[in-house]
């Protein structure tokens, strides 16, 4: 397997692992406070949900729609997400937002499917099986977009597949071994990286699609190609260190280190 | 009408999310550098550059407004 093929790998595994993780949380709260039956039932039918939305409109834009606009629109999508990734990634490492939690989120799950009482319908508990569904479709979604664009740009989407097959196996093994929240995963820095890897496929893919407004409908081509991929992360790497320099708050009296004591504040972490 | 909206809901939530300022970012940026394609004014190196630095500038004014919005 060449170098490419590995990168390919990795990246989709690490950022299918973030979104697996999110729908694990979910799921595994439905499952301790309500019904494992309903939560299994929910994800099953995700899972269904998305083969078929998938398949469909995979072979609708396949099909109908120009490479260009195709481009725009998954680029778009994608860029959107990523921003989002990094927007939250600096107010965290500025310390204007509270560090993604994965305990915390599991406690609102449980507070949340205690409360909704009891909703059965022939022996399903539907609290649990709708919350199930969603949060396995929203992240199944967002997975099916990081595979179709890390696959089709590197002209390996069965590599990309077997990278988002990899890491949904690695979260439920992980969550089945662990039985608890998968709070040990140092998520706030995962999500980072896979934050700056979709807006920079985003931004890549969307600017390129935008050929679809121009006669012949050719994509815009980037200087250097596939290269312009790897100057993109490094740039959105270095405006978002400068967004977190400038937007960092002061660190509060009490945690600033008394003068002279750095070297033992800095031996102590 | 219930299941309309909760599926008009379920599609906000997830191409939207929790701030539509970096949707609308996006959406301003790409329509100029759509515009700037359909005019045939640049070429592709200058467009591809031009589109990178429209959406970073985009960004941090969502950004910005956001970060304002939220000291008050």
């Amino acid at each position: 397997m060449s170098a490419a093929t590995w990168g390919l790998l990795v990246a989709v595994f690490f950022a299918c692992f973030v979104e697996g993780v999110e729908a694990a949380t979910i799921v595994m709260a439905m499952g301790f406070t309500r019904s494992w039956r309903s939560a299994f039932l929910g994800v099953g039918a995700a899972l269904v949900a998305l083969a078929l939305v998938t398949s469909i409109f995979g072979y609708a834009v396949t099909t109908w729609l120009p490479e260009s606009a195709l481009q725009l629109a998954i680029g778009t999508l994608l860029l959107i997400f990523g921003l989002q990734w990094l927007r939250k990634a600096i107010l965290r490492s500025s310390g204007r937002k509270a560090l993604h939690d994965e305990e915390a989120i599991y406690e609102t799950q449980v507070q949340d499917a205690r409360r909704a009482g009891d909703v059965r319908t022939e022996g399903l508990d539907m609290f649990a099986f709708v919350v199930s569904f969603k949060g396995a479709f929203l992240e199944g979604m967002e997975v099916v977009f990081i595979v179709i664009t890390f696959g089709l740009n590197a002209k390996n989407v069965p590599a990309a597949a077997l990278g988002a097959v990899a890491a949904v196996c690695a979260v439920v093994a992980i969550a089945f071994a662990a039985k608890r929240p998968l709070a040990m995963i140092p998520e706030n820095a995962l999500k980072y990286g896979v934050g700056l890897m979709l807006a920079s496929f985003g931004t890549f893919w969307s600017v390129a699609g935008t050929g679809i407004f121009r006669s012949g409908r050719a994509s815009v081509e980037w200087p250097g190609n596939d290269l312009a991929l790897i100057v993109l992360i490094a740039a959105w790497f270095v405006i978002t260190r400068v967004f977190i320099a400038v937007l960092k708050r002061p660190t509060p009296p009490e945690q600033r280190p008394v003068a002279g004591t750095e070297h033992l504040q800095a031996a102590s972490s | 009408m219930k299941y309309v909206r909760a599926f008009g809901h379920f599609w906000y939530d997830f191409i939207i999310g929790d701030d539509w300022k970096i949707a609308a970012a996006v959406v301003v940026a790409l329509a100029l550098v759509a515009t700037a394609t359909a005019s045939g004014l640049l070429g592709d190196t200058g467009l591809a550059l031009a589109g990178g630095a429209l959406i970073v500038v985009a960004f941090a004014i969502s950004l910005a407004i956001d970060v304002r919005g939220n000291k008050r």
